[in-house]
C-alpha cells in the first residue's frame, strides 16, 4: 500500500517552505523506493507548525512540524512513514493537539482535512448536505432558520444576516444579486482566505444557498488582488462546481439556476465597504454610497443584493445542514454561534481558532496563543483591524462578544487580533493609523481625506516638546471632526486605534522621560 | 493606436475583446492587461474609453484611484512588503528600512541596479507568519533582512537564467 503524505498548499505554509518540503519528500521517497501518495492539503490553521506534514498510518493521521526541507532525509530516517515519534518534529495526532482540540469548529471543520479542489473529499465530509436541504424548503424558510441561528454578519458590521437576507427576499426584481465581500483588507485576518484555498466549495455552497433563498440568480466573488493563490483555487472550484451541476442552469435536477464568477479587486482597502465595493464591481472608482438605500434594496447596477462576508456565507451550510438551533446553542447574549479568531502579530502560536463567542482575549493570547514570538512580555493588543483600538492588559478579560466589546469603545470586527510585546512605541502605531486613513481614504469627506493627514503632522509634532498641550487639543478635535463628520468607518473609526493609543498607554507620548519612538527590541 | 507597439496594442485588443461585453467590464479589462504587459500604458485608456463608450477622464480616474494598478513598466520583479499592523509587530518597519537602503530605492520607485520595483501593501493574509513579502504571485513569511537578501540573490540568478 502506498504510503500517503500530506503537505499544506496554502499561502502561509507555503511562506514558509511548503513547496520545498514537498519536493523534497518526493525526492526522499523515490530514492527509498517508497510507493508515495502524496498530498496537498489544505492548512489547519495552526501556522506556527507549518509546514506541517501528516503522515497516513493504521492508527490514524501523525503530524510533524514545523518541518523545513532539510529534515526531510531524517524524518524518514527516523521511521515517518509509520508515524515513529522518534524525530523532535513529532506532534503526535493533530486532533489531539490542544490548540486544535480546545476549539469548536462549525464552519472550519473541513479546514485542513484533504484536497480542498477534490469534490469527492468534500461531498463525503458532509459537503452540500446543508444545500440539498435548502433546495426542498421554500425561500421564506430558508431565511427563517439563518434568523433563527442567530448568526451575525462576521464582516465587521455584526448585522443579521437573516433580516438582510429579508428585506432581497420582499424587494421584488427579475435580477438580484449576491455578493461575496472577499476584500479581507483588515491587517490580522486571515479566516477568509483560508476559506477560500482550503475549502473552497463552502463558499460556493453558502452562496448558492442564499441564491436559492433570496432568489438570486447570479454570485459574485469580489475578492482582494493581494491573494493570488485564492484566486487560482476558487476559479478552479468553481470550473469543476459548474461541471458537476452545482452550478448554472437547473442546479442539482432543479429549476434553480446560479451563476458565479470572481472578481477581482485592485488593492484599495475602501473596497471592502460593502457600497464602495459594489461601484468596484460596476466598474468605477470605489467611492462609499450614502445609504439609505441599502444594498438590499438597490444594491449592485440599482438591484437588490445580499452582500455578506465570506464567513457569514460560509457559516450557512452547517445551519442548513444541522438546523438553526444547533448553530445557535453555541455563543453568548445576541453573540450566537461561533467566531473564528485570528491570532497574528507577535504571537508565539498564531494561527486561526474558531471557537463560541465567549472566550477571553487572555485566554486567546496566553491558552491559544502561547504569548508573545519574541519572548518577551505583551504590551497591546489591537482587535479588529486597523480600524480597532489598542487594549491594555487591564481589558484582556473581556469575553469576545459584539456587545461587550462595543462596550468599551473597541470592536471585534473582522474576528483579528493583533499582538505586540513591549518594544511597541504606541505613537508610532497611532501615527500609522493616520497614515492608513490617508492613503486608504476614497475622498468623498473632508475630515477623513484631510484630516487624516493631518493628524499625522500633530502626531509627529507630539514627538518634539513644543506645543504639547495644544497638539494633544489639537489631535482629539480632530478625532472628533473625523468621528462626526465621516460617512463611513474609515474616517469615523480611524479615531478609535488614536484615541485609545494615547488614553491607554499615554507615556509613549511624553518627551523626556520615557524616550518617544525610539523603542527598539534587544 | 499611436505610439503603442504591436505586442502592446495586441493584449490592449484582446483584453478588451474578452471582457468588453461583461457588467462592469473595466477593472476586468485593466487586470488583464496589467498582466500581460505589467502596466497600463497611457495607450490603453483612449482605446478602453472608446470601447466602453466612457470619456477619458472616467477611465483614468479609474486607473488612478486604485494602488494595484501601475501606469510605468515595472523593473524585472516587483518586490511588495507588506506595512500593515501584524506585520509591523514582528519587524517590518525593520525590513522596510532595510530593503529601502539595499535597493537604493523608496517606494512606487525601481531601484537603478537590480532594476527591482519597490512595492508597499497592506496585508498579504499571511498575518501570523510576518514579516511578509511578495514577490511575483509568491508570498514569503518571517522575512529577516537576512532571509529578504537571500530572496533578492535568488532573484539576480533567476535573471542570470533567464538570459
Ligand atoms: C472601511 C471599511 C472596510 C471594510 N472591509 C471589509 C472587508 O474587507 N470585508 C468584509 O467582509 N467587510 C468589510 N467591511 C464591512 C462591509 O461594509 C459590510 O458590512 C459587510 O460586507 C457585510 O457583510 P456581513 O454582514 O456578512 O458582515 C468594511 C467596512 C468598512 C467601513
Ligand atoms: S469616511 Fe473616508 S473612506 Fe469613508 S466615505 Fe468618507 S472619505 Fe470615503
Ligand atoms: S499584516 Fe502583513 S500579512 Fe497581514
Amino acid at each position: 500500500m502506498a504510503t500517503r503524505i500530506y503537505v499544506p498548499s496554502d499561502t502561509s505554509a507555503r511562506s514558509l517552505g511548503a513547496d520545498a518540503v514537498a519536493t523534497a519528500i518526493e525526492r526522499e521517497a523515490m530514492a527509498r523506493k517508497i510507493d508515495l501518495e502524496l498530498v496537498r492539503n489544505g492548512s489547519r490553521g495552526l501556522f506556527w507548525l507549518e509546514p506541517l506534514l501528516e503522515v497516513e498510518t493504521p492508527a490514524g493521521r501523525v503530524a510533524y512540524g514545523p518541518v523545513r526541507a532539510e529534515d526531510v532525509g531524517e524524518l524518514f530516517e527516523t521511521g515517518l512513514c509509520s508515524g515513529e515519534s522518534r524525530h523532535a518534529l513529532f506532534q503526535g495526532r493533530p486532533e489531539d493537539i490542544p490548540f486544535l482540540r480546545k476549539q469548536q469548529r462549525l464552519t472550519f471543520s473541513r479546514v485542513g482535512l484533504g484536497d480542498p479542489l477534490s469534490l469527492g473529499n468534500y461531498v463525503e465530509l458532509a459537503g452540500f448536505r446543508g444545500l440539498s436541504r435548502a433546495l426542498t424548503m421554500a425561500g421564506e424558510d430558508i431565511v427563517r432558520w439563518v434568523t433563527e441561528s442567530g448568526l451575525r454578519g462576521r464582516g465587521g458590521a455584526a448585522f443579521p444576516t437573516g433580516i438582510k437576507w429579508q428585506t432581497v427576499l420582499d424587494t421584488p426584481s427579475p435580477q438580484k444579486y449576491v455578493v461575496c465581500n472577499a476584500d479581507e483588507g483588515d491587517s490580522g485576518t486571515f479566516a477568509d482566505r483560508l476559506v477560500m484555498e482550503c475549502d473552497p466549495y463552502l463558499l460556493i455552497e453558502g452562496m448558492i444557498i442564499a441564491g436559492v433563498a433570496v432568489g438570486a440568480t447570479q454570485g459574485y466573488i469580489y475578492l482582494r488582488s493581494e491573494y493570488p493563490l485564492a484566486l487560482r483555487v476558487m476559479n478552479e472550484a468553481i470550473a469543476r462546481a459548474y461541471a458537476a451541476g452545482y452550478l448554472g442552469e437547473g442546479i442539482r435536477g432543479t429549476s434553480y439556476r446560479f451563476d458565479l464568477e470572481v472578481r477581482l479587486g485592485a488593492g484599495a482597502y475602501i473596497c471592502g465597504e460593502e457600497t464602495a465595493l459594489l461601484e468596484s464591481l460596476e466598474g468605477k472608482r470605489g467611492m462609499v454610497r450614502v445609504k439609505p438605500p441599502l444594498p438590499a434594496v438597490k444594491g449592485l447596477f440599482g438591484q437588490p443584493t445580499v452582500v455578506n462576508n465570506v464567513l457569514s456565507l460560509a457559516a450557512v451550510p452547517f445551519i442548513l445542514d444541522r438546523g438553526p438551533a444547533a448553530y445557535a446553542d453555541s455563543g453568548m447574549g445576541r453573540s450566537r454561534g461561533t467566531l473564528p479568531v485570528q491570532l497574528a502579530g507577535n504571537i508565539a502560536r498564531g494561527g486561526l481558532v474558531e471557537l463560541a463567542f465567549g472566550a477571553t482575549l487572555r485566554e486567546l493570547l496566553y491558552d491559544f496563543g502561547g504569548g508573545s514570538h519574541s519572548g518577551r512580555p505583551l504590551r497591546a493588543v489591537q482587535v479588529g483591524g486597523p480600524l480597532g483600538a489598542y487594549l491594555p492588559e487591564s481589558q484582556w478579560d473581556t469575553p469576545l462578544d459584539y456587545e461587550a466589546f462595543a462596550a468599551m469603545g473597541a470592536m471585534l470586527g473582522h474576528g483579528g487580533i493583533v499582538a505586540f510585546d513591549d518594544t511597541v512605541d504606541l505613537r508610532q502605531q497611532a501615527r500609522f493609523a493616520m497614515e492608513f486613513c490617508a492613503v486608504e481614504s476614497c475622498g468623498k469627506c473632508t475630515p477623513c481625506r484631510i484630516g487624516s493627514t493631518r493628524g499625522v503632522e500633530v502626531i509627529d509634532q507630539l514627538a518634539t516638546a513644543a506645543d504639547r498641550e495644544a497638539n494633544l487639543t489639537l489631535l482629539q478635535e480632530l478625532c472628533e471632526t473625523m468621528t462626526d463628520g465621516s460617512l463611513c468607518a474609515m474616517g469615523g473609526m480611524t479615531p478609535y486605534p488614536v484615541l485609545s493609543a494615547l488614553r491607554h498607554f499615554p507615556e509613549d507620548f511624553t518627551v523626556g522621560g520615557e524616550p518617544c519612538g525610539s523603542r527598539e527590541p534587544v | 493606436m499611436p505610439g503603442a507597439t504591436a505586442p502592446q496594442a495586441d493584449v490592449i485588443q484582446s483584453a478588451i475583446a474578452t471582457h468588453g461585453q461583461r457588467p462592469g467590464a473595466l477593472l476586468p479589462i485593466l487586470h488583464a492587461i496589467q498582466d500581460g504587459l505589467g502596466y497600463i500604458p497611457g495607450d490603453a485608456i483612449a482605446a478602453i474609453a472608446q470601447a466602453l463608450n466612457q470619456s477619458r477622464a472616467e477611465v483614468a480616474g479609474v486607473l488612478s484611484f486604485y494602488h494595484h494598478f501601475r501606469t510605468r513598466p515595472p523593473g524585472n520583479a516587483v518586490v511588495q512588503i507588506c506595512r500593515a499592523e501584524a506585520c509591523q509587530a514582528v519587524g517590518a518597519r525593520q525590513l522596510e528600512s532595510h530593503a529601502r537602503q539595499r535597493l537604493g530605492t523608496d517606494y512606487h520607485a525601481t531601484s537603478q541596479e537590480a532594476r527591482i520595483s519597490l512595492e508597499p501593501v497592506y496585508c498579504l493574509g499571511n498575518c501570523a507568519c510576518g514579516p511578509s513579502v511578495r514577490i511575483g504571485d509568491e508570498v514569503y513569511g518571517r522575512v529577516s533582512p537576512a532571509v529578504f537578501d537571500a530572496l533578492l540573490e535568488a532573484l539576480d540568478s533567476d535573471v542570470v537564467v533567464v538570459q
